[in-house]
């Protein structure tokens, strides 16, 4: 058994500079959309219960 | 259901690849009539909750609009007008352009029907499915029909903003529906009058290559005087006031002239007539269907903006958007 050559691992092959760009493009656009996910789901919980927070027994 | 073929990716791609399988120009259309809809109900919702039901709306007419170009890929592929697309363009696997329509599919379903209501959620689903499966998967292969029957998933977004605030989808809601439903045949087939041979090339069977081109000039003359009467049903209802009315019968004299205009015309005839791959630019036998394609844009907006903005100038009275929960 021979160990794995970094050289020709995909993971450790050199990414051309547009595919780079491109990736990290993505990764910011997923990362956006995931913020604005909880920022959605933040505003529906406050706006859903709103005052109704407080009517409950403490 | 077949899947696309798969196609080699080209370039990798973009993050803006993919908001273009959202046909984010669909959406913005979506969002007027979807935010018309939902001011017209003056129903007492907060104007977060209101923006929030919009967004789902506009996310799950993105989501419909994947599926779409996921599951269309090899009939763009063959028309001038979409191959530029990023499924048939190599830029997006089809398998990344399915997974994003599914995944945006639950997430704004899901959420409508959480944040506002189920009615609203279970009409935003059945629009999903009435586009990506109905029209997309039987209806556009299948019949000359497709875009009359098909229509219906471009004419729900106002009731799904009514519903979304009121909780409910009275007459006035379908009315509405009704009006961009019998915009559709007479606004789609203005556009495949001249660009038939892209549609034909495809194997799509638009009126125009399976019926002919004078056959849908009648046809688009017929639908054009159902529409009037269907765009002045609003006034006689009172979800409309005098400016709709006026905008409604002068707009809509226009909007008759200019159909009589194709059906006494010979748009269609000719071949090739378009200039570019635009759809603007076209020879002179064309122009009557195009200018009846571009007028009709113009009609369904001026239509939708008058009723928004009567119902917003009204909004100092008790009850409208502005004096909100």
């Amino acid at each position: 058994m021979t160990e794995p050559d970094a050289e020709t691992t995909p993971l450790a092959s050199p990414e051309n500079p547009a595919a780079a760009r491109a990736r990290r493009g993505r990764n910011l656009a997923i990362a956006l959309g995931l913020v604005g996910f909880v920022v959605l789901v933040y505003l529906v919980t406050v706006f859903r219960m709103g005052g109704n927070v407080l009517d409950r027994p403490l | 259901m077949t899947p696309p073929a798969v196609v080699q990716a080209s370039s990798p791609a973009r993050w803006q690849d993919f908001v273009q399988l959202l046909k984010p120009r669909v959406m913005s259309l979506v969002v007027f009539t979807a935010a018309t809809g939902l001011i017209c109900a003056q129903a007492p919702i907060h104007p977060v909750m209101g923006a929030i039901a919009i967004l789902c709306i506009a996310v799950g007419a993105g989501a419909s609009a994947s599926l779409n170009m996921w599951y269309d890929a090899d009939i763009d592929a063959r028309m001038r007008r979409t191959r530029g697309r990023p499924v048939p363009a190599g830029r997006v696997q089809p398998a990344d352009a399915l997974a994003l329509g599914i995944v945006l599919s639950l997430f704004s379903v899901m959420l409508l029907g959480l944040a506002l209501n189920w009615l609203a959620a279970g009409l935003l689903a059945f629009t999903i499915f009435f586009y990506a499966v109905v029209y997309t998967m039987w209806l556009k292969r299948w019949t000359a029909q497709n875009i009359v029957i098909g229509g219906l998933a471009g004419a729900l977004p106002p009731v799904i903003g009514w519903a979304a605030a009121a909780g409910q989808a009275p007459l006035d809601a379908w009315i509405l529906c009704a009006i961009i439903f019998m915009w559709t045949p007479p606004h789609f087939w203005a556009l495949s009058l001249y660009t038939s041979e892209d549609y034909a090339a495809a194997g799509v069977p638009m009126l125009p290559v399976t019926a002919g081109a004078a056959v849908t000039r009648r046809q688009i003359w017929i639908y054009s005087l159902l529409l009037i009467p269907v765009c002045l049903a609003p006034a006689a209802t009172g979800l409309g006031g005098a400016a709709y009315l006026a905008v409604a019968a002068l707009g809509g004299a226009v909007f008759l002239l200019l159909a009589w205009r194709v059906r006494s015309g010979r748009a269609g005839d000719a071949a090739d007539p378009r200039v570019t791959d635009g759809l603007y630019d076209v020879k002179a036998a064309a122009r009557d269907a195009r200018n009846l394609f571009a007028y009709s844009i113009l009609y369904l907006t001026l239509l939708f903006a008058t009723l928004l903005g009567e119902h917003l100038l009204g909004s100092a009275a008790p009850g409208l958007p502005g004096g909100l929960i």
